[in-house]
């Protein structure tokens, strides 16, 4: 296991003076290679710098330096696939509405096309299924013996508002349901207030919580505002042992961006190499269309390397992002445009 | 390889951009490209062609008509036909002309952007996404100079320069062209337009549009050839202005001939230019910075920022993260859109990089290259980081046009000004730090055209961009690169021969003395000095008897009257209102003196009193006028279209040499010296030879006036003499001489040596007595340079 820099300056210099190493947290480990997390760094927190500028340029040129056509789009789109976080977040929901979602993730293409596409052997299904707690149980039992885990929002989602105590047992409860992967979303006053030691605190409660299920934190990046606010964020989350960070519930005014995606990236490839910890990403809301889904698999690809391409370590929160895709792939597979009525709806 | 394949390595797949209306281009001028003379496509005097290579394969692309010395006279005698009737056109109609150019090369982008990566070997992303929009916002930008000149309060007192020559070269083919075309024609200018040998086939396409654009037959030429060609455009008499962009060991060459023939010249040369990450950086960003200046067009850049300076602290740590980042770099054929580096432009430059890196490993240097494949084919090379340099080392201190990053550490902000400076280049550099009082001082600090803080290669129309010392001179883009291909309509210089001063008797006769014995000292560095030979020299007044004695200047005096001006480098950093108080000073304490100096005139020169008082009464109105500019002349804002302040600074030249003229002895030193101040140079003055008494009387004036020691600096002596050791001394930044055509030569040509801006008179007169030519926005504009500095921002 890598023990490299923690923050800046701190690697192995020409002088040879020791790298600084970054203790786990003794927490026992779930599963092999699970972030444990690590004591809160303050001076790693407040070293953190973000040029927003920069980034915007750096998001922008990412998709443009790389091509991805024909077999290679196709195959691209169908691992986008492996990667959605199917998701029904709405105050409508009912069993009936998540059964039918589910229904979808097991069988996200059309046979035929799949066929088409050469992939008849493989198992192609979504990353999860993402829905209220309320819905855990119907979304388990839909999936029961499909291998697809079900992700619960929890935690006083979507404002993380709740009482602490409320919040850490809705995490609880989840768990118990059988939700497999819990998605929180922390108080964003904790950052906007630098109160690391809070946020630190409250997400440690949550990874806690979770016993076995993977811990997703979601930042509310569209309320942080500021880059390097979710730079901070991000890594105080991974320091109280996020197994992914997220950047958004889908209910705040701005959703995932890629400038956004590229500082969470980049902040997860510096904890990685300074704890040699690997956290996943995912981003989620406003997600819909297939050459969002390339636009930010290349970035994952650019920053972070082929292993962040991978349902393990990559998730995109959507809902509507996998009709597009199979519209598309059918386009690629038949040389027609495809007609969304053809294809089974989620 | 299949969907499934795909599916488990997730690999990308090859994207090349389709070649197909490129080459059927090409293949329509099978029997060789002709040049573009006169509106029409003729075969080159001698029917000789050369053969353009594409880089990436080394297979020829095209026959390409190889122009000599008379079809050079015929596109320049068709731009001399053409010029009068482009001009009398008027702003409007040229504005419609570059308009329709701006479309037309919007219109045909992907067809030139294919061409430029086929020709140059840079990746299609970078021609489609960087040179070809940045050709169409240049002219954009260029129409709208063309529809405003007239009417501009100050550019409507300018008219065109006349026939341009204009030679590119091959990095940024059609950009180059563009960046010298759209100015000249927007000024009413016509063009002789000479690419780089390798790389012909957009600005051959252009021609091809220019045809479409409603321009008139004659205005842009084009004669395509090699540096034989360029050198007969150089040299055409007929040729009243030449804009280069090359080599510094080319553009040096053209300052020598050209020196002595009037022509104006543009010189965007080499440089080497500093990149400066500090520890409280955004390091991530600061990489990419990287990537985006030095694998940027395969780091054949001039303005690649190929010295990494980066502080002590964060080094390690930073040059992990760059090779992190050098390995998902990806180096391959050129018109692939997943290629990051094409190939370099032919075998010969890639052999010059690989020599250069391979010499820098046997001094010691640590060379870093990345394990990814480069393709054998083709002239392609690896990017490359150089750690363990030194800055004795050749890859420090020469530009090495490849994708060849040189990196070092520094502790201070002081140290890296220092490091960053520490260059015969002053092209451009990029700061990287969050703090923005940090960039914003080390900003003004750094010798160089161009900075970009937090960013790097942001280029635009409306900013200007040129260089400082060795990186040549001139701007081009915005307001400043207008000046390039305008001349005022009444100017410093008159349609009369310059006439020399004869003394006015032999010195031989010694004028009775009265009071006590005076020799007039050199004035070195706030003291007067006595001159480093020992030795004086007469001066005769108005009835040919000696009046008195002023030192005999040698090349140490004015040795050591640069040191004392380059020493005195705070006065160009202080503030424009604390140099007009001490001009106002200046002008008050000779106020006071005003019947002793108009005295001395009438002494020396036998002028009648109303004359000598006419001078005197003029340089106390130099010497107002360049205080009032002083605080006023201060550069601007640019409106460019990304987010980001750009912001023009005025910037001093540095150490003037003035070699003041020898009529109007007070008015004549006092017009040159009064902007000089003003703009925050250090002078080092040689008054007339003829009549110096008034200067070396002027530094009692200068000692009551709270000028800093070093500011104003006075050798005589033997004028020429003591100004052509300017004109040669490596340290003296600019050089001002007013004198006879064969002196205004030398000076130029003896300029030369560290491309110092020298103007001169070119042997024509002066109107020393009118303020709309002797003093002014213009004269500010000739004491100052400009530098860019662009500060994106976002919270």
């Amino acid at each position: 296991m890598a023990m490299m820099a923690a923050s800046r300056g701190h690697a192995d210099t020409a002088t040879g003076a020791p790298a600084a190493v970054v203790e786990p947290v003794a927490r026992k480990a779930d599963d092999e290679g699970r972030n444990p997390g690590c004591a809160l760094r303050l001076d790693w927190v407040a070293d953190v710098r973000v040029n927003r500028a920069a980034a915007e340029r750096r998001a922008a040129t990412v998709i443009t330096r790389r091509s991805v056509k024909n077999e290679a789009q196709a195959a691209w789109l169908v691992k986008a696939v492996t990667c959605t976080d199917l998701t029904t977040l709405n105050s409508d929901d009912t069993p009936g509405r998540v059964r039918r979602l589910c229904g979808k993730a097991r069988q996200p293409l059309d046979p035929d096309l799949q066929a088409a596409l050469g992939l008849d052997d493989r198992v192609i299904r979504t990353g999860a299924v993402c829905v209220y707690h309320g819905m855990v149980a119907t979304a388990v039992a839909a999936l029961d013996g499909s291998g697809i885990p079900v992700a619960a929002v929890a935690a006083g989602f979507p404002h993380g508002l709740s009482p602490m105590r409320a919040r850490v047992a809705e995490v609880e409860d989840s768990a118990a349901a059988g939700a497999s992967e819990i998605d929180i979303v922390i108080s964003r006053q904790h950052v906007l207030r630098r109160d690391w030691r809070g946020l630190y605190d409250e997400v440690a409660a949550f990874r806690a919580a979770c016993g076995a299920a993977h811990l997703k934190v979601i930042l509310g990046t569209g309320d942080l505002k500021t880059l390097r606010d979710v730079a901070r964020a991000s890594l105080v989350a991974m320091m109280a042992g996020a197994d992914f960070v997220k950047t958004s519930t889908g209910k705040e005014g701005v959703n995932a961006t890629l400038p956004v995606a590229l500082v969470m990236a980049r902040t997860v490839r510096a904890y990685a190499e300074a704890t040699g910890y690997r956290v996943g990403f995912k981003p989620a809301g406003g997600i819909s269309a297939a050459k969002d889904a390339l636009a930010y698999q290349t970035l994952m690809r650019e920053e972070l390397g082929r292993d962040w391409l991978e349902p393990e370590l990559f998730r995109i929160g959507a809902s509507g992002l996998v009709s597009d895709i199979e519209r598309q792939l059918t386009h690629f597979a038949t040389g027609a445009y495809a007609a969304g009525h053809r294809h089974a709806m989620p | 390889m299949t969907v499934a394949d795909y599916f488990d390595t997730m690999d990308y797949a090859p994207a090349p951009e389709s070649d197909g209306d490129a080459d059927a281009w090409l293949q329509g001028h099978a029997d060789g490209f002709r040049l573009f003379i006169d509106g029409g496509w003729r075969a080159s005097a001698g029917d000789t062609y050369m053969t353009s290579v594409n880089p990436a394969s080394g297979k020829p692309l095209a026959r390409i008509a190889h122009a000599g010395s008379a079809d050079v006279d015929a596109a320049v005698e068709a731009a001399a036909k053409a010029q009068p009737g482009w001009q009398r056109l008027g702003g409007h109609a040229r504005a419609r002309c570059l308009y329709a150019l701006a479309r037309l090369v919007q219109r045909h982008g992907r067809l030139l952007a294919v061409l430029e990566s086929l020709d140059n070997g840079k990746p299609i992303r970078e021609s489609r996404d960087v040179d070809i929009p940045l050709v169409a916002r240049h002219f954009y930008h260029h129409a709208g100079w063309a529809q405003l000149l007239d009417h501009d309060a100050e550019l409507g007192q300018h008219g065109p320069v006349g026939v341009c020559g204009q030679i590119v070269p091959w990095n940024f083919p059609l950009l180059m062209l563009a960046w010298k075309v759209a100015p000249a024609l927007a000024c009413g200018n016509t063009v002789v337009l000479k690419p780089a040998e390798q790389t012909s086939l957009t600005a051959l396409k252009f021609a091809e549009l220019v045809e479409h654009a409603g321009v008139p037959a004659g205005v842009l030429n084009v004669v395509t050839g090699d540096g034989e060609t360029g050198a007969a455009l150089v040299a055409h008499p007929r040729v009243e202005k030449i804009a280069f962009t090359g080599s510094t060991a080319v553009g040096r060459r053209i300052r020598e001939r050209t020196a002595g023939s009037g022509k104006a010249l543009t010189l965007e040369l080499g440089g080497k230019s500093p990149f400066i990450v500090f520890d409280d950086a955004d390091l991530d960003a600061a990489v990419e910075g990287v990537v985006d200046t030095v694998w940027f067009n395969q780091g054949e850049v001039c303005c690649a920022g190929s010295r990494l300076l980066v502080q002590e602290g964060v080094a390690a740590d930073f040059y992990a993260r760059l090779r992190r980042r050098m390995a998902a770099l990806s180096v391959g054929p050129p018109l692939d859109k997943g290629v990051d580096i094409g190939a370099i432009v032919d075998d010969d430059q890639r052999r010059r990089i690989a020599q250069t890196v391979s010499a820098a490993r046997d001094a010691g240097c640590t060379v870093w290259q990345p394990d990814g494949t480069v393709p054998d084919d083709g002239a392609f090379y690896p990017p490359t980081l150089c750690t363990d340099v030194a800055t004795t080392s050749a890859l420090w201190q020469e530009e090495v046009f490849g994708p060849v990053l040189a990196a070092m550490t520094f502790r201070t902000p002081d140290e890296a000004v220092q490091l960053a400076n520490n260059t015969r280049y002053g092209l451009a550099a990029s700061v990287w730090s969050e703090s923005v009082s940090v960039a914003l001082d080390i900003a003004p600090q750094l010798q160089c055209g161009v900075v970009w803080v937090n960013a790097t290669n942001l280029l635009d129309a409306a900013a200007p961009f040129g260089g400082y010392r060795e990186s040549g001179f001139g701007r081009e883009g915005g307001r400043e690169g207008l000046f390039e291909y305008l001349k005022p309509r009444i100017g410093p210089l008159v349609d009369e021969p310059w006439q020399p001063t004869a003394p006015t008797g032999r010195a031989v006769d010694r004028a009775a003395p009265s009071g006590i014995d005076r020799t007039a000292k050199h004035y070195i560095g706030g003291k007067q000095v006595r001159p480093d030979g020992g030795n004086c020299r007469s001066v005769t007044g108005r009835d040919g008897r000696v009046v008195g004695d002023v030192a005999e200047g040698n090349r140490k005096d004015i040795r050591n009257a640069v040191e004392a001006a380059r020493k005195a480098g705070a006065w160009s950093a202080t503030p424009a209102h604390g140099r007009a108080q001490i001009l106002y000073y200046l002008a008050e304490n000779l106020e006071t003196r005003r019947a002793e100096f108009a005295e001395r005139v009438v002494a020396l020169t036998g002028c009648a009193q109303p004359v000598a008082a006419a001078e005197v009464t003029g340089a106390v109105h130099r010497l107002f006028t360049a205080a009032a500019w002083a605080d006023k002349f201060a550069g601007g804002v640019d409106a460019v279209p990304v987010r980001a302040l750009a912001v023009t600074l005025r910037e001093p030249i540095g150490v003037l040499g003035v070699a003041a003229p020898e009529e109007a002895p007070l008015l004549g030193f006092a017009s040159l010296l009064a902007p000089a101040l003003a703009a925050g140079n250090r002078v080092v003055l040689v008054p007339s030879q003829v009549h110096p008494l008034l200067a070396t009387d002027f530094y009692q004036v200068i000692e009551t006036s709270d000028v800093p020691a070093g500011v104003v600096n006075i050798v005589t002596g033997a004028r020429d003499g003591l100004a052509e050791t300017l004109a040669r001394h490596l340290d003296v930044d600019g050089l001002w001489y007013i004198g006879p055509s064969d002196g205004c030569a030398r000076m130029e040509a003896a300029g030369s040596g560290n491309l110092k801006r020298v103007w001169t008179n070119h042997g024509r007169a002066v109107d020393w007595h009118d303020p709309a030519r002797a003093e002014g926005l213009g004269w500010m504009r000739r004491a100052s340079q400009t530098k860019t500095v662009w500060v994106p921002y976002g919270a």
